[in-house]
């Protein structure tokens, strides 16, 4: 069973504002039967406050969780706060969500989105959404899935990896045959590393983590560190000082170098003791 | 509370198979291959568990039944020592809707080079016996079919099938996937062409850790787990002396138990699906209404999501499982329900519900009572309440 926090739980038992408004000035949707999850969102506006929300959804119970906290965020609050409301902020209302499950909250997000484009005929600029409204292009044809959607959900989450960005958008979760496309994307959204360092730049910041960073660590117990070379994404060092000898060199090289490295310049590096 | 109807995921350690099963975790623990008196009792115990599975399973002989850890290991030893047995045969048939510990047996062997077809089903669920013959050719090392599906209950005629298999390649072997029919419906290996059969301790009453796999006494099946002499070198390691006392037992209380089974099993059963069925405006019936074991039904609910049903239900002390994609997190539906066709409006609302004989009359009209009414909550968060409305409308005209 999955591990859903005590909100969650609370949210799919006794879920907040369902149903449809009558007289709604838009509706908002996203998601489809045949993906297995699919949200309606109803909003009055009025003075550019949302004064009223409800909503109907076809999912599970995350799903309508994902739901039920977004009509709670944003009742009786200004358009321009609820705009600036993202997927990650839905999740964390909810006291987090399973990885697996994320992409309920990111499809409650996307009702929000849809229904405020629809509210401002597409006019208004969302934060992370595509500025300058080129029209979105579907990667994932399985679940429907846009580039829009899935460039947001890498810059907003921090994702790094396709099952990071299937997690939470679903895109890739069926077929799979968008996984090379997705990997592209993640090279063009996801937060830069040495992807974009000239082999020069990479060996300058490799040695200025390694000076300012890790040095300083080991020189507390008495050792000390140093480059050797780079070649091929493999960084090899030498431990001196005390840390030579120590038996537990090479958990300290690969539990604290490599994880400081990988961390801080690229996911992609070898450490390597020499 | 609990209201047990998923036992084809596992099912309630039955209070004799304990037990007969503690002596072998107390006292008696000693290794039933050494060379003392103290190890004579364990070996006693494992030749007369040996021998009631061989009549649970209807074989020729106690050298056919070799113990295993489980219904997947007892598939992996019979699957990878086929082809092994068959070496220089390449090709592989199997079904769309096998369990993911066959068809995942397969993919993995598809990348070994193997050409591995998978025969669809009807809306039924029921095979394409014809298509499945078509296939069978002489490079058909083996063809492995489940005996009764773990969604839908839906039996597949081995025997029949056996006997098309040899017809056409009398070299080909024949692996029966028996998991969820041992223990619902008699089996009866002797005089079928059936050469490998594989069953799990803990779908019929026997605890989890212990499966059997028969091998008819001509086939020799290299071993997947290599080691030491037990089950004759063809699974090593030390026998689970309780664990197999315990299957033997299940296997001789099952046995018994087999009338029961097609008689008040199958009226609870029909009981619960005529009044889920009855009481819900958006439900069909994932499979026909006969040739299923006597334990299982699953029910689709359209314009509903499963793991909220499931959820719902949990809080009310009522167990099942679904099809949905949400609930294995997989994100793709039940690959047994797509392969049979079910509307994509019903697909992710699908609901197994399985009985055992320890389910109770009380036990099912709560849930009679009780599923229609989470399904009617559920209905109202639905956005499709047209579509839903169009239903409601259908049934009523029905009516």
């Amino acid at each position: 069973m999955w591990k859903y926090s005590d909100t969650v739980m609370d949210h799919y038992r006794h879920p907040r504002n369902v149903g449809k408004i009558d007289d709604a000035d838009v509706i908002g949707e996203a998601g489809s039967l045949t993906c297995g999850d699919s949200l309606k969102l109803y909003l009055k506006i009025k003075d550019g406050i949302v004064t009223d929300a409800k909503f109907q959804t076809f999912g599970c119970g995350s799903a309508v969780a994902s739901s039920s906290m977004l009509t709670e965020m944003i009742i009786g609050k200004p358009i321009d706060d609820v705009k600036k409301i993202t997927n990650a902020d839905i999740a964390k209302a909810l006291g987090g969500l399973p990885p697996e499950k994320m992409h309920c909250s990111v499809m409650g997000h996307e009702a929000l989105e849809d229904a405020l484009k629809k509210y401002y005929n597409e006019e208004i600029d969302f934060d992370l959404s595509d500025p300058a409204g080129t029209g979105s292009r579907v990667v994932c044809t399985c679940f429907n899935v846009t580039e829009d959607v899935i460039k947001e959900a890498i810059e907003v989450n921090g994702l790094k990896t396709v099952e990071e960005v299937t997690n939470y958008t679903k895109a890739g979760g069926a077929c799979g045959r968008c996984k090379g496309e997705i990997q592209k994307l993640l090279d063009k959204y996801a937060k830069k590393d040495e992807t974009k360092l000239s082999p020069a730049q990479l060996v300058l910041k490799i040695n200025k983590v390694i000076e300012t960073v890790i040095a300083p660590e080991l020189q507390k117990d008495g050792g000390d560190i140093e480059l050797q070379d780079i070649r091929d994404n493999k960084v090899y060092v030498k431990l001196r000082g005390r840390c030579s000898d120590c038996r537990h060199s090479d958990v300290t090289v690969k539990a604290f170098v490599q994880s400081t490295l990988k961390d801080k310049v690229s996911n992609d590096l070898e450490v390597v003791q020499v | 509370m609990v209201i047990y109807l998923d036992n084809n995921a596992t099912t309630k350690v039955d209070e004799r198979v304990l037990e007969a099963m503690l002596p072998y975790l107390k006292e008696d623990y000693a290794n039933p291959s050494s060379m003392y008196e103290f190890s004579v009792t364990p070996a006693n115990a494992i030749a007369e568990a040996r021998g009631k599975v061989k009549d649970f399973l209807g074989a020729k002989n106690e050298k056919e039944i070799i113990f295993t850890s489980c219904g997947s290991e007892s598939a992996n030893t019979a699957i990878k020592g086929a082809v092994a047995h068959n070496k220089g045969k390449k090709h592989i048939i199997t079904t769309k809707v096998e369990h993911p510990c066959v068809l995942n047996t397969y993919k993995y062997l598809e990348k070994q080079g193997y050409k591995v077809d998978y025969i669809g089903v009807n809306s039924n669920g029921e095979l394409d016996i014809d298509e499945l013959k078509e296939k069978i050719t002489d490079d058909t090392a083996l063809v492995s079919v489940m005996w009764a599906n773990n969604e839908t209950g839906v039996i597949f005629p081995v025997e029949e099938i056996g006997d098309i298999i040899k017809s056409k390649n009398p070299e080909t072997l024949f692996y029966v996937d028996a998991v969820q029919a041992a223990g619902k419906i008699p089996i009866n290996v002797k005089d079928t062409n059936i050469d490998m059969l594989g069953v799990s301790g803990h779908k019929f009453h026997a605890p989890k850790g212990v499966g059997v796999l028969y091998v008819k006494s001509n086939v020799i099946l290299p071993p997947l787990i290599i080691g030491g002499h037990q089950e004759k070198g063809r699974r090593a390691g030390t026998e689970n002396v309780p664990y197999i006392v315990g299957i033997g037992v299940a296997a001789e209380l099952a046995q018994n138990a087999l009338e029961y089974e097609g008689t008040e099993v199958k009226r609870l059963r029909d009981k619960l699906e005529t009044g889920i069925l009855k009481r819900t405006y958006n439900s069909r019936l994932n499979s026909s209404i006969n040739n299923r074991v006597p334990n299982t039904c699953n029910i689709g609910f359209e314009y509903i999501e499963g793991e909220l049903i499931l959820l719902h239900l949990s809080d009310l002390g009522i167990c099942a499982s679904s099809g949905s994609a949400c609930t294995s997190g997989s994100l793709e539906p039940s690959h047994v329900l797509r392969a049979m066709g079910t509307p994509f409006t019903a697909l992710h609302g699908s609901i197994r519900l399985s009985l055992s004989r320890f389910t109770t009359e009380k036990e099912v009209d709560y849930a009679i009572e009780k599923i229609p009414e989470v399904i009617d909550e559920i209905i109202k968060i639905s956005p499709y309440q047209n579509e839903l409305a169009h239903l409601r409308e259908r049934a009523n005209k029905g009516k």
